[in-house]
């Protein structure tokens, strides 16, 4: 659900592909020798591989235009002269759990050290409960200490002993003023005003919909009961059958926002701050009663190399490595120190709210309930709903 | 004389059999296996234990009976959509086109050089609100003013009649190019007039390439779910939208197993009374 691209940058992006995904390789291969001194420093016993195979969402990591490689990554090889294989294939957190989960219940391996998912979908905590996830090294994760505080303990995974999170967003209102003919900060008036009928889309992602809608009836998102469900339930229901809502969509709302074919939707952080680069009229805020927060996590599949994932994550949580990944990437980053690095080189992206949010904007967004993600009824109920 | 040539005896037959029905039995036969095996199964993901659950199948049935529905409406009015525009171009381009044929027919199939995703989004932008199309139906009073195509079911079935359209178009055109014109030449000598060769010549010889074009384009479009997800709402949801979140997001995988399996049991049934009411012994003999 964080993928930001518009359609433009992914057929861009798609064409490049084939170039870059070899790249890696020919890198690694003039890594040079200065790299196994750094390896040799922490625990004896272990040693890298050879390759590291990290999985990720498209547009989720720096690249250098010119040259099509990530600098960051192109930097890790040669201080650690290990080859990464990094892979742009997870477009959505179910589809891929989907890919996954055959071998995985089959006790196989995947044959990735390194996934991203995304909290909010419930996947991480369940395949903690399953037990297909490993453990990180924290041995070889020093830089742990850079993480948000605010992110150290997740109900799912309280000691961050399966996760790190890569990157966050929140959910909120995105809409064209001069079409809304003014400002929109409640969700109430997205779901009833009349002259927003059949010119809104909410997201098929439940946490976000469901969240929203619950936070502007009064109750906690982050405790769901099914009378707070169904409450939230009832509510969109009511907006589906008069019209008012005219889609559910994953991030494909951004050109029906940008074409004019919608006023205003439930929309993510980064896809509106990318958005605005060519549309600057449209806006996105907090509704009054609340938004949402879910983050991508770092997880380590079963089979996958533990030592060698953790020794990746410690690299990305270098605050100037952070930096650089965030200059390009434009969602919020959990890495404490970034925000002081960017201030010097570009501090445009420092100081913009969607990127490091303001205390304020952190008070009011919510994270959804973990437990309420895996309740199955409530998937299926959700499922109606979007589903006619 | 002895007779040369005798049926080939033993193996042989299979040998050349053997790499089809190979790729058929582990691609087709094991995966039906499964979720066969999988439909009857009940619990919760990933643990679903197999115990001849038969109430998935009227669970579903009656639960998605509206998608149900709505597939096969949606289905047959593209199907019948796609059949009124392809018999006269597939007639002209066999009849007319003269040397230009191949290039008709290269123009038929260019949209398919590119993807099926790529084609369906486009028609997000034809059909957008504020696009030419839109403002020239409503000009013209089709569309009434504020009024929107996208998000509708004619977006979903323009887009499904649209995507399987040459489905529709080649085996017509099969069917039609191999007609003997002198059979029409014959009938208008014997004064029938043009509409009635058509209607005695053409037209019945003209069936089998008309079942073909029908079940090909039918089929996959019962099944669709891109169409209905890209250009329509969640009213206008399919059997096959239901499955894949079924699949994907809620993970009841017995559930979408027999889903699966009533499409595919309610399609084989159209098909077979199809195929009855256009009698299936003379088609696949002139076929």
């Amino acid at each position: 659900m964080t993928q930001s691209l518009t359609r433009d940058e992914l057929l861009r992006r798609g064409l490049a592909g084939g170039a870059f995904l070899t790249l890696p390789g020919l890198l690694a291969a003039c890594g040079g020798s200065s790299a196994k001194k750094a390896t040799s420093t922490t625990a004896a016993a272990q040693t890298l591989p050879r390759t590291i195979t990290f999985s990720n969402w498209p547009l989720y990591l720096d690249i250098d235009e010119k040259t099509k490689t990530h600098p960051t990554l192109v930097a890790f090889q040669k201080r650690y002269g290990v080859k990464v294989k990094y892979l742009e294939d997870i477009n959505d957190n179910d589809t891929f759990f989907g890919k996954i989960e055959g071998p995985l219940s089959q006790g196989q391996k995947i044959g990735r050290d390194l996934i991203v998912l995304t909290d909010s979908s419930g996947l991480p905590g369940r395949m903690i409960d399953l037990g297909w996830l490993e453990k990180l090294d924290k041995s070889a994760l020093p830089n742990i200490k850079n993480l948000q505080p605010t992110q150290a303990h997740p109900a799912w995974d309280p000691n961050r002993d399966y996760s790190l999170p890569w990157q966050s967003g929140m959910t909120g209102i995105g809409y064209d003023p001069k079409l809304v003919g003014g400002d929109i900060t409640s969700v109430d008036d997205l779901l009833t005003n009349p002259k927003l009928k059949g010119k809104i889309t909410l997201l098929t992602e439940r946490a976000d919909t469901i969240g929203l809608v619950m936070a502007a009836n009064g109750d906690d998102p982050s405790h769901v009961t099914d009378a707070t469900f169904n409450k939230a339930v009832a509510k969109i229901q009511k907006a589906v059958k008069s019209g008012q809502v005219r889609q559910f969509t994953g991030n494909d709302y951004a050109p029906l926002l940008a074409k004019g074919d919608i006023y205003a939707c439930f929309a993510w952080s980064g896809d509106m701050v990318q958005l605005q680069a060519d549309h600057p009229g449209l806006k996105w805020v907090l509704p009054d009663s609340g938004g949402m927060i879910w983050t991508d996590n770092m997880l380590i599949p079963k089979g996958g190399n533990a030592y060698a994932a953790s020794v990746l994550m410690n690299w990305y949580y270098r605050p100037e490595i952070a930096a650089q990944v965030e200059d390009y990437v434009n969602y919020i980053c959990p890495v404490v120190g970034a925000d002081k690095v960017l201030l010097k080189t570009d501090p445009a992206v420092a100081k913009n709210p969607l990127i490091f949010p303001t205390k304020a904007m952190l008070a009011n967004v919510h994270q959804f309930d973990a437990k309420a993600l895996n309740n199955t009824d409530y998937t299926k109920k959700f499922q109606h709903l979007i589903g006619g | 004389m002895r007779r040369r040539f005798h049926r080939p005896k033993g193996a042989i037959p299979y040998l050349l059999l053997s790499p089809g029905m190979g790729w058929l039995l582990v691609f087709f036969v094991v995966p039906m296996w499964y979720l066969a095996k999988t439909s009857l199964s009940s619990g919760l993901f990933p643990l679903f234990s197999f115990d001849w659950s038969f109430g998935n199948f009227s669970d579903s049935i009656s639960q998605y009976q509206s998608q149900f529905i709505r597939s096969g409406e949606y289905a047959a009015i593209a199907t019948a959509i796609a059949l009124a525009v392809s018999y006269p171009l597939a007639y002209w381009i066999a009849f007319r086109g003269g040397r230009w044929k191949n290039l008709f027919l290269l123009l038929v199939i260019a949209p398919f050089f590119v993807t099926y995703l790529i084609r369906t989004l486009a028609w997000e932008t034809i059909l957008s609100d504020n696009g030419l199309v839109v403002r020239l139906l409503r000009d013209v009073g089709l569309v009434a003013p504020g009024g929107r195509v996208l998000a509708t079911s004619a977006a979903v079935i323009a887009g499904i009649t649209y995507n399987f359209l040459p489905f529709m178009v080649l085996p017509l055109y099969v069917s039609l190019e191999q007609i003997d014109h002198r059979l029409i030449e014959a009938a208008t000598d014997l004064y029938a007039s043009k509409p009635k060769a058509f209607m005695r010549i053409t037209l019945p010889l003209s069936l089998p390439g008309v079942f073909a074009g029908v079940l090909l384009t039918f089929i996959p479009a019962a099944g669709d779910f891109i169409n209905a997800q890209l250009l329509g709402t969640p009213r206008q949801y399919m059997i096959g939208n239901v499955i894949q979140s079924e699949f994907l997001s809620v993970r009841d995988y017995p559930t979408a197993a027999s889903l699966s399996f009533v499409l595919m049991a309610a399609i084989l049934v159209l098909v077979l009374i199809f195929a009855r009411i256009l009698g299936t012994d003379r088609l696949t003999v002139s076929a």
